[in-house]
């Protein structure tokens, strides 16, 4: 008799959707894409150097980080190609590269690998990179190209300082501390409201374009990585609030558009908010995590010592994320209120 | 007679692929008698049969051969004549040993005398009525096997209020039920009735998913001049509309509450094979002893529906659809999502054997699982609205208690959250060692 065939067995289902972890990373990497385009239009060579630096610095230090500690050297899952990415675009398009080096040692071997790799880190790891960063040299992380730059292909621009401009929110926020009120020519006209949709404003790499970063949101939604929960509850709570703001003095406040479109919200609320391990996973925890999100984002930008505040809003909410996860339990089906629906579960 | 849509959705679901187009337009065929059956003791939920033959014996098609061992059990018939070759254990499709009969078939296949059926079924005792379907051991053919006659004898403090005829099929690759309600539409309406008289109830929905326009189109015509109130409900075509809790919900916006049936809101559902099994033995008095199973995936030579005796065995049941034309990886004892691999063709076919699927080694998935990464997928996939992911955690750590907190005992077993996992977490498999766990508990207490 032949020799009997091996069958494999194992328990039920025997289908799988066929969803991947790295394809969800790939897809985050397409999203951004418009971003990357936006950036290296707007800040040229420098934009392209940082992003370059951070992807492959960031694979790099996974690999080292797993290997000393013991882990298999799985990078195949993207993930750390989207931490690199990401932090890209939140660092100014002039900063040095080796403190990009220094900010993805923080944002993948402290943030991720040391509290267990993907899936284990409490907080963004990009962000904790470019927060960490921002502590550390804040000098250099507060240094702004203009956008658009005439010198932004040259030779020049890849090694020494372009000419160096505050980002509007910087602006406001300065002029507010020396003045109290806010420069006539900083109020939006129909024109700058098109160019900060645009892009076209000094600030981080990836985060001027709004317009660039909403079709990746777009696509994001449509490959369904993430879900609208959380960029619309942060988006809009910001909205709301810089809508009250502006009603009750408008002379201290920016009007809604400019919260929306000049600073850092469109990349943190798309991006960074959503990122699946450190935010929370049922939709009603989703939208707390996205109102937190956006009033601890106008309190800083409001009343904060700096000027933007979308990446620490983000990361005092992971902070939060278990307990919004757990305080935000789904109704089990069946769990009704069992006597007043039906009457007779009178076991 | 109405066909309406399902007004409501219960939450989760997943959208496999189908894969039916392989065997749903195959006309049901009848499978001639293997030259041995082995018939199980274990057909049903609940306690295995008492065999009531031995070594030697001679029997006849429909011959009472096991005995239904308490209150939650079924009797099991000879399904054709022949002489009674050994009663020995034999593997089930869940891995069990359970004591089989093993029969030879003698080629007549004949009847035992007295098989008739109640004519007068529209003026007999319901006791009578309910006496005859425990008499010929029907229990679920949907897959879990309960057996019907405790099913249709809810206790006096549980009014049923709404028949449910479960003709969904949300499995993928199945169409046994599919066909049946296609080829038996007017069996069915007759079994419908006398299940409708049983427990005197006025409304009827006929479940059945969108993407079986002909079996609605068949269901509608048989049903056309029914009297009452009636109606097809068309569920949306998303697994796992066919699950009890789900369809019910789907149908009357009701929620099964945690841990009770159906009839705790007032509901039984039945399969339409078991609807069909209940009109052949009230009208023809017929017991079980045959059931229509698909045979089916892409490795088979001929994907077929089949009218097949029970205790048939794998092996020759693939050897009727032409066995295989390509590599095998995978066997599976009904549907993808919630049906047994196989280790060999040698278990036998049961009540419950909806279908015999084969996969080739490309559609076998063998990931390696991932650590989490919470993007909710298996939440949102969840019909019972559980946490799987944070289950799936605590069952790892070995956290038994803490997820029988968190409710495991409500899982429905049906797989979605598995299915939808990017990082290839074994979820379900996760929830299934938790219930277990639960139910050991609950055992030593005892």
């Amino acid at each position: 008799m032949a020799q009997e065939k091996q069958y494999i067995v194992s328990t039920s289902p025997h289908a799988h959707s066929g969803a991947s972890v790295h394809r969800i990373m790939l897809d985050v990497i397409i999203a951004l894409l418009p971003a990357v385009a936006a950036s290296v239009y707007f800040f040229g060579w420098q934009a392209l150097r940082i992003t370059a630096v951070c992807i492959i610095s960031s694979l790099a230090i996974e690999a080292i980080s797993r290997k000393m500690m013991g882990r298999n050297l799985g990078i195949g899952d993207l993930s750390a190609v989207v931490t690199g990415l990401l932090l890209a675009l939140n660092l100014p398009p002039s900063l040095p590269s080796w403190m990009a080096i220094v900010g993805c040692i923080f944002a993948i071997g402290i943030a991720k690998q040391l509290f267990g790799g993907i899936g284990y880190n409490p907080f963004n790891p990009a962000l904790v990179g470019r927060v960490a960063l921002l502590v550390a040299f804040p000098v250099a992380m507060t240094k702004w190209n203009d956008a658009l730059n005439p010198d932004r292909w040259s030779g020049l621009a890849w090694a020494v300082d372009a000419t160096t401009t505050a980002t509007p929110l910087g602006a406001v926020k300065t002029a507010l501390s020396n003045t109290g009120v806010i420069p006539t020519d900083l109020l939006m006209s129909s024109k700058s409201m098109i160019n900060y949709m645009l892009g076209d404003m000094s600030g981080s790499v990836g985060e001027v374009s709004a317009i660039a970063l909403i079709i990746g949101g777009i696509y994001l939604l449509w490959r369904k990585c993430i879900s609208w929960h959380i960029p619309v509850a942060f988006i809009g709570t910001v909205a709301i609030f810089a809508g009250i703001l502006h009603a009750v003095n408008s002379d201290t406040n920016m009007p809604i558009s400019f919260h929306l479109l000049s600073g850092g919200l469109m990349l943190g609320a798309i991006f960074m908010a959503t990122d699946m391990v450190t935010s929370p996973i049922t939709k009603k925890g989703m939208l707390v995590f996205g109102v937190g999100c956006g009033l601890l984002t106008m309190l800083i930008r409001r009343w904060g010592g700096y000027p933007e505040g979308v990446s620490f809003s983000i990361l005092l909410m992971n902070a939060v994320t278990p307990l919004i996860n757990r305080a935000t339990h789904p109704r089990i089906f069946g769990h009704v209120a069992k006597k007043a629906k039906t009457g007779v579960n009178d076991k | 007679m109405n066909i309406v849509k399902a007004l409501f959705k219960s939450q989760g679901g997943i959208h496999p692929k189908y894969n039916k187009e392989l065997s749903r337009d195959k006309k049901i065929e009848t499978m001639p008698i293997a030259p041995l059956l082995k018939v199980s003791m274990s057909q049903h939920l609940g306690a295995p049969a008492k065999p009531l033959v031995k070594k030697g014996d001679l029997v006849l098609r429909g011959q009472q051969i096991g005995e239904a061992a308490g209150f939650i059990s079924a009797n099991v018939h000879a399904p054709t004549s022949g002489t009674v070759k050994a009663v020995a254990e034999a593997p089930t499709a869940i891995g069990a040993k359970i004591p089989a009969i093993e029969i030879e078939p003698d080629g007549e296949d004949k009847w035992i005398d007295g098989i008739s059926g109640i004519q007068d079924w529209k003026n007999a005792d319901n006791k009578e009525l309910i006496a005859k379907i425990a008499e010929a051991g029907i229990s679920g053919m949907g897959g879990a096997g309960f057996p019907t006659h405790v099913k249709l004898s809810p206790p006096p403090n549980k009014p049923i209020d709404t028949l449910i005829i479960n003709g969904a099929e949300c499995e993928p690759y199945l169409t046994a039920d599919h066909r049946l309600m296609v080829e038996h539409a007017a069996e069915i309406r007759t079994g419908i009735e006398i299940i409708r008289k049983i427990l005197s109830v006025k409304t009827v929905r006929i479940a059945i998913e969108s993407n079986k326009p002909e079996s609605i189109e068949a269901m509608n015509k048989a049903l056309a001049d029914i009297d009452g109130d009636v109606e097809i409900a068309v569920l949306k075509t998303e697994y796992p509309q066919g699950a009890e809790k789900q369809q019910i919900f789907a149908i009357t916006g009701k929620e099964v509450p945690s841990a009770g049936l159906p009839m705790d809101v007032g509901c039984v559902v039945e399969n339409v094979g078991t609807t069909l099994a209940i009109q052949d033995a009230i009208i023809n008095g017929k017991p079980v002893t045959e059931r229509v199973t698909t045979v089916t995936g892409n490795p088979v030579t001929s994907p077929k529906n089949v009218l097949v005796r029970l205790g048939t065995s794998y092996t020759d049941l693939l050897e009727f659809c032409g066995s295989t034309k390509n590599d095998v990886a995978k066997i599976i004892s009904g549907g993808p999502m919630m049906g047994f691999a196989q280790p060999n063709l040698d278990v036998c076919t049961t009540k419950t054997t909806s279908g015999l699927l084969f996969l080739a080694p490309k559609e076998v998935y063998n990931y390696e699982s991932m650590p989490c990464i919470s993007c909710g997928r298996c939440v949102e996939a969840c019909p019972m609205n559980l946490m799987p992911s944070e289950l799936s955690f605590m069952l790892e750590a070995e956290e038994f208690a803490e997820a029988q907190e968190l409710n495991v005992m409500d899982c429905i077993e049906c797989g979605c959250c598995s299915f939808s996992c990017p990082a290839h977490r074994p979820l379900v498999q996760h929830m299934k060692q938790g219930k277990a766990w639960v139910m050991l508990q609950r055992r030593k207490k005892q």
